[in-house]
């Protein structure tokens, strides 16, 4: 099995592969990624700060009907399997970007997947704020816009940070199943390559990129985030 | 002036209805520096809130300036609130922000221009003594140095009253005496108009000019401070004016009659008092208790003297005392309190 694995024949057809294909299989991971993380974020922040800011004591209290059905609907959205998922939004797909197949393409489940996810991130991250600086916030006389732009989004920044880092390694794991629709990235390389043919060497090698990329994503999303930590003594 | 009329405010709970607090009425004139004290639970931070709407009375009225603010709508409110400005126990400020981007924080609320907002910072800066940590982070600053540029930010919208809840109580004694001096020297420059909610008797000693004694969520005695401390009559006031408990042991009694001596302000530190009255007058008192303390060289407090003797003795006793300045004298017959 294992001269097999090593064989030359095996090690020239990997290297070409290597070589020629897997360049753009990295571009294209982290491209779909990054605009798919984008876009949930987008989307999620503010129905996160909604799901904050709306409740019964919050700052914009909004009916409780309303607070049902979006609380519904997150859940929902995050209860259906990815795979799933990606095969049920194909009409959606189609409609926004007029194709279902394809890299860019793929974007559109990863974004309705992920969003609902990073609403609830963004939910704990803002109810980390101290309640009495949002008094504080009161009580000079702030209307509940400012409170959320000036206090609860700035005042949460590092948690946040670290929580769309959890966000992004997730949403990149999510990308590499996309390759089952045709998406394209690391995860088209490793499923054509290793499960359709075979080449196990071949996904050996994207697996390993996934896991670099997954561990660059995090250590950057981590440093950011206590960078921007003003909490921390002499974090000037 | 601020007007508390018939206030009153209660919470639904699981456990029932709580009433924080209950009929409330009190006047406070414009330049007085007016404590509220009471036991934790007493209602006071519910009232100060009441004070700034923050909570919103289930009955009476808070009136500033003759307005009555409860019936103001939220927009309308937010602007009494830039006149009505408040510091917090735990400073509450703003941690990703610089300490002149806190101060400035108010004023762009209220959409003053960013240059116009720096610049009236930098000055309260000046004002609260720490004009050098502009671009330091409140984590970086000690606990009285970060309640400095909260009272520096409660400055920003030039207001007529401060509310202090419980400012110094997460200050070591050195620290909120400085502060307390800080927010004197603001009364008196600025004539700000400034409530202080406090627990610690010491706060209400060290600048109050009237104080309010709350239990329960009522207000049981008011006046000046001088007054009521020296002569509490309430339970609560005396239990705030002697927190030993030291009034308790006179329930007890041992056969001799007892004679309540309250010093208001008597220059009594200087005369042997009890030492005179047994040379003088021949009669031998035994001091059951005492809590007296001396502001500037004045005695405020009460002593319990222990008499043994016919009526004879006893009134020539409190004619004696009665007989010095700023003393009040009175027997006492029954239960404390």
């Amino acid at each position: 099995m294992l001269d097999k694995l090593f064989s030359p024949e095996v090690i020239e057809e990997t290297l070409w592969i290597v070589q020629y294909e897997i360049p753009l299989a990295i571009w294209e991971t982290i491209y779909v990624t990054v605009l798919a993380t984008a876009f949930a974020v987008i989307l999620g922040l503010p129905l996160g700060v909604l799901l904050v800011v709306g409740e019964k004591n919050g700052v914009l209290p909004l009916p409780k009907s309303a607070m049902h059905v979006l609380n519904i609907v997150i859940n929902l959205l995050r209860s259906i399997p990815f795979l799933i998922l990606m095969i049920m939004v194909i009409p959606l797909t189609r409609l926004i970007v007029g194709t279902s197949v394809g890299t860019l393409a793929s974007i559109v489940p990863l974004v309705i997947a992920a969003f609902p996810f990073v609403a609830r991130l963004v939910e704990s991250s803002l109810r980390e704020v101290n309640p009495n600086i949002i008094e504080m916030a009161q009580s000079m006389g702030a209307s509940p816009f400012q409170i959320i732009v000036k206090v609860l989004i700035p005042e949460s920044v590092p948690s946040l940070l670290s929580n769309f880092t959890i966000a992004i390694t997730t949403i990149l794991g999510y990308s590499a199943m996309s390759g089952i629709i045709g998406g394209g990235g690391l995860g088209k390389i490793a499923i054509n390559y290793g499960y359709y043919r075979y080449k196990y060497l071949v996904m050996l090698i994207a697996v390993v990129l996934l896991i670099l990329l997954v561990q660059v994503f995090q250590s950057v999303g981590t440093r950011l985030a206590t960078k921007s930590d003003k909490r921390l003594k002499g974090g000037r | 002036m601020i007007e508390i009329k018939n206030l009153s405010k209660s919470f639904q709970t699981a456990d029932g209805t709580v009433e924080a607090l209950k009929n409330v009425n009190l006047t406070i004139q414009d330049g007085d520096i007016y404590g509220i004290i009471g036991m934790s639970g007493a209602g006071k931070s519910t009232l100060v809130r009441c004070i700034n709407m923050l909570e919103r009375p289930t009955e009476g009225t808070v009136l500033i300036d003759g307005c009555d603010i409860g019936s103001l709508s939220e927009i309308d409110l937010r602007s009494v609130r830039r006149e009505v400005t408040m510091i917090f126990q735990g400073f509450n400020l703003l941690m990703q922000r610089t300490c002149l981007k806190n101060i400035c924080f108010p004023l762009e609320l209220s959409g003053v221009n960013k240059e116009e907002a720096k610049k009236r910072a930098l000055e309260l800066l000046d004002v609260v003594g720490l004009p050098d940590k502009a671009n330091a982070y409140p984590a970086q600053l000690s606990g009285g140095q970060q309640q400095r540029i909260a009272i520096a930010r409660a400055l920003a919208t030039e207001p007529k009253v401060l509310l202090c809840d419980e400012a110094t109580s997460a200050l070591d004694p050195k620290t909120t005496h400085s502060i307390l001096e800080l927010i004197r020297d603001i009364n008196e420059r600025l004539g700000i108009t400034v409530i202080i909610i406090t627990h610690q008797m010491s706060v209400v000693e060290e600048i109050c000019t009237h104080v309010a004694i709350l239990d329960e969520g009522e207000v049981v005695e008011e006046g000046a401070v001088s007054t009521v401390f020296s002569s509490p009559k309430s339970r609560a006031a005396k239990r705030l004016v002697f927190p030993d408990g030291a009034e308790e042991i006179l329930t007890e009694n041992r056969g001799e009659r007892r004679i309540r001596v309250v010093f208001n302000g008597a220059l009594a530190t200087r005369t042997p008092l009890i030492a005179r009255m047994a040379m003088e007058q021949q009669i031998a008192a035994s001091i059951l208790s005492a809590s007296t303390r001396s502001i500037g060289d004045k005695a405020y407090g009460n002593m319990l003297l222990g008499i043994t003797g016919d009526d004879e003795v006893v009134g020539r006793a409190m004619d004696y005392l009665q007989g010095i300045e700023d003393i009040l004298v009175e027997e006492v017959t029954d239960h404390v309190g």
